[in-house]
């Protein structure tokens, strides 16, 4: 008898589909990953229903890759399924890690983002006042009911306990089949571990050499501002780049591409927040000692929770829009 | 005296409310000596605030900030030297770099611009040191508590397995 290959899964929660395909992405090495792995569960790509993992037993799964954050109580119950099925969680790509772009959604109260997406939008037709939760018709086997719709985007980590995230919007076929092989070998790292290197990502950035020891700033610049050098330091040419809060690992494909860095990987693991460590960074670089002409540098970042939060809202200290 | 006429839309009858927690990060060679000379002449101010002595204003993370609201506190007041007067010649202005922005970010998250303060407090000022607290209190009691810690965890829709354990730090 042959011996059974680990089983995975798949799932996707609050999330744009791109982590499905970074799965694809990591290119003929996914040939290697389907031979030594038995896929169970991966709705996007096959016909696997939830009812088949309900009838697995508990930990039968050895890993389930899981991306997107969780908002709505279909989410969570997967969640919480697959945390029973499988022996590994993985928080996959930036959403489940630490909220990603639909965490910036906690800047904003359920109310407000329900009455704009279901009443208020120009496209939008509900007469019937259809809103999450709602029963929304009959399929001829009983009622079919929309999931409910929480407070507040959550992480994956804040609904479930989770063994180790994969960061990255989406993770980057590097991380992935490293990720994939760590999680196949023999020794498993410490749980809880980002699965990518624990350091800035201005270590590895391929315009390290030109970054001056001392970068002063009179203006901010926005992308669309400027034309970019392709060799210099983008924060010593006044663009926003996250570099210097933004864990290493990526290899740095958007400073490659001439744009700065955003921040998706989240911070490396010594920083709590990483909006704020990043703030930090960045204000340090006003050149002035007054507090007018200060203010009037950062004028040039319109919104700072948009910037330096960009992906990690939900998975911050403060974590959301306080209602007032 | 406490402000009992204090009316903060929170449904607390004015009076039953729980005094504001400030957390204060002071310089070692600034605000905290001020603060010390404020004991030894025996001026009085209010006891809200809990003091955390730093080397330097210039020392405090953005992060400190954001974990003591987190973890409860009304209002955060740095105390630092004034402008020039800064022992390790940048840090102070550092500081207000970083608080200016700051501001801007915490207003985003929906906290009032009186929970977050920035003073330059002379080792000579101890008076400055009662009016600056005083004046912080009495604000942070019109305002009511922040709360940001009960707001933590979420309503959950599904039941829990694994309750949310508010802020780990």
């Amino acid at each position: 008898m042959t011996q059974e290959k680990p089983k995975v899964a798949f799932y996707w929660c609050a999330s744009c589909g791109g982590c499905e395909e970074a799965v694809v992405d990591i290119a003929e090495e996914i040939l290697d990953v389907v031979a030594a792995v038995d896929i169970v569960f991966w709705p996007v790509a096959l016909d696997f229903k939830r009812n088949d993992v309900e009838k697995m037993p508990d930990g039968a799964i050895l890993a389930t890759f899981l991306n997107g954050a969780i908002r709505t109580s279909e989410q969570e119950e997967m969640a919480r399924l697959l945390r029973r099925k499988s022996k590994l969680l993985v928080a996959f790509g930036s959403c489940s890690h630490l909220g990603g772009i639909p965490g910036l959604a906690n800047l904003f109260t359920r109310d407000s983002i329900l009455q704009a997406v279901y009443f208020e939008a120009a496209t939008t037709e509900n007469p019937e006042h259809v809103l999450p939760g709602s029963v929304c018709g009959n399929n001829g086997h009983g009622e079919l009911t929309l999931p409910h719709f929480s407070e507040q985007v959550r992480t994956l980590d804040q609904v479930v306990e989770v063994d180790y995230y994969v960061p990255g919007c989406p993770p980057l076929p590097n991380i992935i089949t490293r990720a994939v092989a760590t999680l196949l070998g023999e020794h498993l790292p410490e749980k809880g571990r980002v699965l990518a290197p624990d350091d800035a990502l201005c270590t590895e950035c391929p315009r390290k050499d030109s970054k001056p020891e001392k970068i002063s700033l009179k203006s901010f610049k926005r992308p669309q501002e400027i034309l970019i050098n392709e060799t210099e330091c983008l924060l010593a040419q006044g663009l926003l780049c996250m570099g210097p809060a933004t864990r290493a690992g990526c290899e740095a494909p958007c400073v490659n591409g001439n744009m700065p860095c955003t921040g998706c990987c989240g911070a490396p693991g010594r920083v709590r927040d990483q909006g704020a460590k990043a703030l930090s960074a960045i204000a340090s670089l006003v050149d002035s000692r007054d507090q007018e002409e200060m203010d009037a540098v950062l004028a040039s970042i319109p919104d700072p929770a948009g910037t330096f939060y960009r992906y990690s809202l939900p998975g911050s200290l403060l974590n959301h829009r306080r209602a007032l | 005296m406490p402000n009992t006429q204090s009316t903060p839309g929170n449904g607390h009858a004015a009076g039953e409310l729980p005094e504001p927690r400030i957390v204060g990060f002071f310089c070692t060679w600034c605000t905290y000596l001020a603060a010390d000379l404020a004991g030894t002449s025996r001026i009085k101010y209010a006891p809200n605030v809990r003091v955390v002595r730093v080397m330097c204003s210039g020392r405090i993370d953005p992060q400190f900030v954001l974990a003591a609201f987190a973890n409860g506190a009304d209002g955060v007041l740095i105390g630092g030297c004034h402008p020039g007067d800064c022992h390790y010649q940048e840090g102070n202005y550092n500081c207000l770099r970083r608080a200016r922005l700051l501001k801007r970010l915490l207003a985003q998250l929906g906290l009032e611009e009186e929970r977050f303060r920035v003073e330059w407090i002379s080792a000579a000022e101890g008076d400055r040191v009662r009016q600056v607290i005083d004046d912080m209190v009495e604000k942070l009691r019109a305002l009511g508590p922040l709360n940001m810690k009960q707001q933590q965890p979420l309503v959950n829709i599904v039941p829990q397995e694994h309750a949310l354990e508010g802020v780990w730090l």
